[in-house]
């Protein structure tokens, strides 16, 4: 459990986290999602006393992590898969955590084991690529066994499987009880990966709820249609109250209606589908809406919401 | 998307109520010693500089060997015991060590800094001070063995060299233990500085770039002509190690307008390791990483 209370950090005249307030509960992963430069790092820094707040507090497992001697049986943390020395091993960075903190040192080998690096133990960490660095990271967060994990973006960097592995392995360890607090700056990734959401823009809360919630409070979903009489098939559904964007060579966007409603719509209109989807587009759109007032660094002169919110969809 | 349940079964509270071993402070050493040997550039660091130091110095007992035939009688008959000493820690070995013992000992924090480490280090030893306390241990008893090796190999092996013209001096010569202290101390005391340094800097090139002013250029460049440039002087601990490794008796050059005070060059050759330290140890507590 961590309980972020009114949390507060300011670099000179920049505010970086502004009053956060809320909890990460045990049981369940909860992704962490903001735009770049949202906060999601400071406050992740702020938990594990990293960084000291301006104002407020955090306390995991109900006390300051920076008061207790060691912390990797209480906190396991990934924050940057590139905090680490090249010249050591894979073993020989994990030995010296595990001994600081009076780890059996068998345990390096079961870590190393578990995420896939047994074979890698004895080489230099300088040559391990990103997707191995992160597991190597993945490996340390688990050494002391910790009833918490926190992880800043550890999807970059991996590949197809790499991320399936991930994310079954945050499953699993929420499953056994643990909190697990997973950040990333794209929705996306967390769609398949979280049950709750806690969104921040510019340091502040947009957004602590469970997933299904807040993919709600996009437009609505909507359906995607691949059709050779696109034209046709848009005036039928236009004609039953639905919303048509048209997406490209031959797709439509449908607002208003479910999926079963327009496949009966052109069964009754005679017209041939090559696909009909509901786009995951919804999550998206929720956040791309609600963190459109907040991103720091947008492209263009363009208008955030409307430019962002396009770009998304036709993306797809 | 597994279901999500809110409330704990009896294996989750397993692993929610955790016991903490009793943390020791032992470990924190074991973990830095490990830090420190699992480099494998640390190992040949120390290594290489240690044969490289011994080189410096019997180099030098062999050319006074081979210009033996050249040197006046006075000069033979006044070589021993401070050309002898002399010869057992050069100022060139000097200074390899206080440039040497300096970096690797700001390195062992600053590269900590550098890679972000420092962040894992911290996460896994929220006791940052215990931790920094623990890796000054292990540095300073790196140091002082890496010194009482290559001072006391330097010495057998020069003497023994000079030994040939019956200019050698044994460990019995009087005032001399307070020399071979300096010499020993020397790795310790620049590495400590260097550890000071790099806490205030934390930034690997600037940090490196410091050690070299404040051991060896600052000191070079001060004189003894003005009060306070000759104050100035004496307060550096590679003056003060050069004073205190000389076993000539101290004389008084009447062109020297503000000699060094003999009292209190061992207080500036171990304050400036205390002072480092202290910093350290007061600044790692009071900032983010």
């Amino acid at each position: 459990m961590i309980e972020v209370n009114d949390l507060t950090k300011r670099y000179g005249s920049t505010t970086a986290v502004d009053a956060l307030t809320f909890t990460v509960r045990p049981g369940c992963v909860t992704g962490f999602l903001g735009p770049n430069g949202a906060g999601k790092s400071t406050t992740l820094r702020m938990i594990i006393g990293l960084n000291e707040p301006t104002g407020g507090s955090v306390t995991v497992q109900g006390r300051a992590f920076r008061r207790r001697p060691r912390g990797l049986r209480h906190v396991g943390a990934l924050l940057d898969a590139g905090d680490v020395h090249g010249g050591r091993s894979a073993a020989a960075h994990l030995g010296v955590l595990a001994r600081t903190n009076a780890i059996p040192l068998r345990r390096v080998g079961e870590v190393l084991d578990e995420v896939g690096l047994d074979a890698a133990a004895r080489r230099r960490i300088g040559g391990f690529s990103l997707g191995m660095k992160q597991r190597l990271g993945i490996a340390a967060a688990l050494l002391g066994d910790p009833p918490v994990l926190l992880f800043d973006e550890p999807l970059n960097g991996l590949d197809p499987e790499g991320v399936r592995w991930v994310r079954d392995l945050f499953r699993r360890l929420a499953g056994e009880g643990r909190t697990v607090f997973v950040s990333s700056h794209l929705m996306t990734e967390m769609e398949h990966t979280a049950d709750r959401l806690v969104v921040i823009g510019r340091g502040r809360l947009i957004a602590d709820e469970p997933l299904a919630a807040f993919a709600a409070r996009g437009a609505g979903a909507r359906v995607r249609v691949r059709t050779p009489d696109a034209s046709a098939l848009a005036d039928a559904v236009q004609a039953a109250g639905a919303t048509v964007t048209r997406d490209g060579d031959g797709v439509l966007l449908v607002g208003g209606l479910g999926s079963d409603q327009i496949g009966d719509l052109a069964f009754e209109h005679r017209l041939r589908l090559h696909e009909l989807s509901v786009t995951s587009a919804s999550l998206e759109r929720a956040f791309m809406e609600l963190t459109a007032d907040s991103v720091e660094y947008t492209a263009g002169e363009a208008s955030a919401g409307e430019a962002s919110v396009r770009e998304a969809g036709d993306a797809r | 998307m597994t279901a999500f349940s809110p409330v704990p079964t009896a294996s989750d509270r397993a692993v929610t109520q955790r016991d903490d071993p009793r943390p020791r402070f032992r470990d924190l050493l074991a973990g830095e010693w490990f830090k420190l040997w699992s480099m494998r550039s640390m190992r040949w660091g120390y290594a290489l500089s240690a044969l490289g130091v011994l080189w410096l110095n019997a180099n030098s007992a062999i050319a006074d060997v081979q210009d033996w035939s050249h040197f006046s009688a006075a000069q033979r008959a006044s070589f021993a015991p401070g050309g002898s000493f002399a010869d057992s820690f050069t100022n060139n070995a000097g200074i390899t060590v206080l440039l040497v013992a300096g970096t690797l000992g700001a390195m062992s924090l600053v590269s900590e800094y550098a890679s972000g480490l420092i962040r894992v280090s911290f996460a896994a030893v929220p006791a940052r001070r215990a931790l920094l306390a623990a890796k000054i241990a292990v540095l300073t008893a790196a140091m002082l063995a890496f010194g009482l090796v290559v001072t006391f190999a330097s010495f057998g092996l020069s003497e023994a060299i000079l030994s040939s013209k019956h200019a050698g001096i044994s460990l019995a010569q009087p005032g001399i233990w307070s020399g071979l202290a300096a010499a020993i101390l020397l790795p310790t005391v620049s590495a400590l500085v260097g550890l000071g340094l790099a806490a205030v800097i934390r930034h690997s090139a600037a940090t490196v770039v410091a050690v070299v002013t404040v051991l060896l250029l600052v000191p070079d460049f001060l004189t003894d002509n003005h009060y306070w440039t000759a104050c100035l002087a004496h307060a550096m601990p590679f003056r003060a190690f050069q004073f205190l490794h000389d076993l000539t008796p101290y004389r008084v050059n009447p062109y020297v307008k503000f000699p060094v005070q003999p009292e209190g060059e061992w207080w500036v050759f171990l304050l400036w390791p205390l002072v480092s330290v202290v910093v350290a140890l007061v600044l790692v507590d009071r900032r983010d990483v």
